[in-house]
């Protein structure tokens, strides 16, 4: 039974100077699920990738069950029985779920007709067996990204794999889904698969697997079977010292209510309900934290109190800030009001990837006085206050006055957002949402102190988290959002005593929010 | 920042290559092609007429290539020059002869370039306003127009503000008529080349201050490159994509002021000549550059003179090829460095 069914030895990838990968020897155990952790840029992909045939290794070797093999496109891998599920998912949308997954694998003669409605009913029944729900009949382009990743295993399974390589399936899924998607692991294990799952998640990493391996800078650090690591262990491999997973939670010095949500509904241009009569305050110098599976009305409560909402919806009730009402205002004026916003996915909604650190510094304060001068910038002005948050926010950068913000890594890129926002002059409310989503772990407890430090400095902040961790660790009180409702608002002392008793804090908060 | 290099390389590398192949057409045609370049110089830079045509012509494609570079800035496709600019010719030809002769000349060419300039602009803010409001692609709306313009024009022509017999207007009073440098400086002798240059340049070098140095431009660029991030930014896209269009039709405007009022002083049917078209390939060359688009500007000149010069020796479709080649280069240039 714990026969390899894949192994790996010595094995190196070099791409140009640089080694992705260097020296891996891994033993993937038949019907495990082994997991690969470490953090962006580790080189998770690049080996995955080597193993599905997408690249050839530099050296080294691969076999699979005992058989030495060297794979050059991923034709032969799935011939080995070994399938992949990519970051990003290569499906066609104007297609059905079962021509989709017929689609390389027709099993019919040229000419001859489909065989759609056999493949559909097989189709059918490898779903049922393993909680992988969806409709065979459906348009890609109709479905939800958990379902479309639901089709690209069943596309693996249709095929006969029984070696599945999932490269971090569960950076777009949301909570509820990755429990799905975990159950469907199980019974495929269950059933003799061997599950090969790529993240950067420990929490997931030791929740679903029987080994985990974690990789750091190209090398693979170290091979533990799971129950005999904890998270603190793992987290210290991957990221090469130390790391503080809970932030410190001084008490905090609270002032005059900020904001002041009344009431609050909005339906959208098609007349649904989206949020329902939502009431709330944040006082100066509190974290109001926002629980709730996604979908719920996050995204709507947001758009609302920024000013970016759909034009032809409907939004009743009030919204204040310092007494004003900021209901129906635009961005540029709730903005100049004091406000920040870090919307959820940094790269789409707060940077131009195309403009220099400089532009992305200023951009959505361009506005303020001390930047401009008659006629266009004050460039001196700009480029000394860039300085200023290149070094105190150590943006590491090749060129301060040419270089894009796209070629900066992504941690950096996060870094400038997160110095325009907090630094906003008179800033009174920060909305935060998903403050550590694709982040490193080691960046998480410097964004989480950030956090802290903002709130420290009497400014009040709305934090919309799915990651129940993370609004616990930092909330001051939370409020449950289920359905456009806030359903339960936990009090600052009933989350000061849960934070003691974590495990049955967090129950009770996923109660409240499905 | 190699790669910033190598685009800088391209254009003239694109222009030698097409030049090359162009060679080879005249050797097909029997001609010797070291012998039409001579000649082609000699005619065009080696004499004061022929140089005045140049610039003639590349004023009004410096204000053809800035109507399709400066929507492009907002990854709009202005396919409409050649209607905006329809607009524009008849409606400065127009304004020229229902004014006053003795007009003020300053009032009388502001009026009438003015009157150019909201021709065209209008004609453009139709299809920026579909597209705001409708979500209207403005390739399809702005060729559409051009279709319509075109058949307004025809149909005023006809009817009666044509001098009868021709396909002309009557002829805008002197005092609307913009001097020409032959008349003023004494250069450039009996060429058309008019005053309406040195608008275009400042056209350039102003909306290149306006699009990289000014805030508007600023909020511009971000709405083009990343709309959806504008929006969070507080940036009212639809209103830069309207200004964007309402800029373009405007240097459209202008590019039929220098045909209608530095030279024709009338407006006949076919007077735009494609021009308006001739701007994308322009802006293209140009990678939609307000500044780098005044050398585009001269390089089709050159060559779309050029050819009228040898059209006694060669057939002049072969510089029209020559540009066309040239435009295609630059395409598979800029796609081969993207993808490597
Ligand atoms: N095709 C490539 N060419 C050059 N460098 C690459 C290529 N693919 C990946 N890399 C580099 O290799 C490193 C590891 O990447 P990857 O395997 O994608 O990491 P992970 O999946 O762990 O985040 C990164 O620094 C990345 O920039
Ligand atoms: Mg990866």
């Amino acid at each position: 039974m714990n026969r390899s069914v894949l192994s790996v030895s010595g094995l190196s990838k070099k791409f140009g100077t640089f080694w992705a990968n260097r020296n891996i020897s891994l033993e993937i155990e038949n019907g495990s699920i082994h997991a690969i952790v470490g953090e962006n840029g580790a080189g998770k992909s690049t080996l995955t990738r080597m193993l599905y045939g997408l690249l050839s290794p530099t050296s080294g070797f691969i076999s699979a069950r005992g058989k030495s093999v060297r794979f050059s496109s991923p034709r032969q891998a799935i011939a080995e029985g070994i399938g992949m599920v990519h970051q990003h998912f290569m499906l066609v949308p104007e297609l059905t779920v079962t021509e989709n997954i017929m689609l390389g694998d027709e099993r019919s003669h040229l000419f001859a007709p489909l065989k759609k409605r056999g493949t559909a009913e097989t189709i059918r029944k490898i779903a049922d067996t393993h909680a992988l729900s969806i409709d065979p009949d459906a348009l890609v382009s109709d479905l939800s990204v958990g379902e479309e990743q639901r089709v690209e295993i069943l596309k693996l399974l249709y095929r006969n794999a029984d070696i599945l390589i999932l490269d971090e399936p569960t950076a777009v899924l949301t909570p509820l889904e990755t429990e799905k998607l975990f159950a469907t692991l199980k019974s495929l294990q269950k059933e003799g698969k061997t599950v090969i799952l790529i993240t950067h998640k420990l929490d997931e990493a030791i929740s679903v697997s029987d080994r985990v391996s974690v990789m750091r800078r190209g090398e693979l650090i170290a091979t533990e079977p799971t129950p005999s690591v904890t998270k603190a262990d793992l987290a210290r491999l991957m990221v090469g010292r130390d790391v503080l997973l809970r932030v410190e939670h001084p008490e905090e010095n609270i002032g005059r209510p900020v904001l002041e949500v009344s009431n609050l509904s909005m339906n959208d241009w098609k007349g649904v309900q989206r949020l329902n009569g939502l009431s709330f305050e944040i006082r100066a110098g509190e974290i109001y934290g926002i629980a709730g599976v996604e979908g719920n009305g996050q995204s709507e409560l947001l758009a609302s109190l920024w000013g970016i909402a759909d034009r032809r919806s409907v939004i009743d009730g009030s919204v204040m800030l310092d007494g004003t009402s900021i209901k129906g205002l635009h961005a540029d004026k709730i903005a100049a009001m004091g406000v920040s916003h870090i919307p959820e996915d940094r790269l789409k909604h707060a940077v131009v990837p195309d403009f220099t650190i400089a532009e992305n510094l200023i951009f959505g304060r361009h506005r303020e006085k001390k930047f401009a001068r008659t006629g266009g910038f004050n460039i001196p002005a700009i480029r000394e206050y860039t300085d200023t948050v290149i070094s105190e926010y150590m943006i590491r950068h090749d060129d301060r006055d040419n270089q894009k913000l796209a070629s900066l890594s992504g941690g950096n890129q996060q870094k400038v957002v997160l110095a325009r926002e907090i630094r906003r002059p008179d800033l009174k409310l920060l909305l935060l949402a998903q403050p550590t989503r694709g982040v490193d772990i080691g960046a998480i407890e410097m964004i989480h102190r950030q956090i802290i430090e903002t709130r420290d400095k009497g400014i009040a902040i709305l934090l919309v988290s799915a990651e129940l961790d993370e609004l616990v660790s930092l909330s001051t009180r939370i409020g449950c959002l289920y359905k456009g409702s806030l359903r339960r608002e936990f009090t600052a002392e009933e989350v000061r005593y849960g934070r003691s008793s974590e495990k049955d804090f967090k129950k009770e908060i996923g109660l409240s929010i499905t | 920042m190699r790669a910033g290099i190598f685009k800088i390389a391209i254009p003239p590398l694109a222009v030698v290559l097409s030049l090359c192949i162009s060679a080879l057409l005249i050797m097909a045609a029997g001609k010797n092609p070291l012998f039409i370049y001579q000649k082609m110089f000699t005619m065009t830079l080696g004499s004061e007429y022929g140089t005045g045509q140049i610039v003639f012509r590349a004023t009004s494609l410096v204000f053809a290539g800035l109507a399709v570079a400066i929507p492009f800035k907002l990854k709009l496709f202005n396919i409409g020059g050649e209607g905006q600019m329809l607009a524009g010719a008849f409606s400065a030809a127009l304004a020229g002869t229902l004014l006053p002769p003795q007009t003020h000349p300053v009032l009388a060419v502001f009026f009438c370039t003015l009157s150019a300039i909201t021709a065209g602009a209008s004609v453009a803010l139709l299809s920026g306003w579909l597209k705001v409001s409708f979500g209207v692609n403005e390739v399809i709306s702005t060729i559409m127009l051009n279709f319509i313009v075109q058949a307004c024009a025809g149909f005023l022509l006809t009817g009666n503000l044509s001098v009868p017999s021709t396909a002309h207007t009557y002829e805008i009073v002197p005092s609307a008529q913009i001097p020409q440098f032959d008349t003023v400086f004494g250069i450039w002798q009996k060429s058309p080349a008019n005053f309406s240059t040195l608008f275009a340049l400042a056209a350039c070098f102003g909306l290149w201050f306006l699009v990289f140095k000014t805030i508007p431009g600023y909020e511009m660029r971000a709405a083009g490159l990343h709309p959806e991030a504008a929006r969070y930014a507080g940036i009212d896209t639809n209103f830069h994509i309207l200004k964007a269009m309402g800029i373009g039709g405007a240097m459209a405007g202008l590019a039929a002021a220098n045909l209608v009022l530095g030279y024709k002083h009338y407006y006949e049917s076919g007077l735009t000549d494609g021009i308006g078209f001739m701007g994308i390939a322009v802006a293209l060359l140009a990678f939609a550059h307000p500044v780098w688009i005044i050398g585009s500007a001269m390089l089709f000149g050159f060559l779309q003179y050029g050819g009228l010069s040898v059209n006694a020796y060669v057939p002049k479709d072969i510089f029209l090829m020559v540009q066309a080649v040239t435009i295609l280069m630059i395409l598979i240039l800029t796609k081969f460095l993207h993808r490597n």
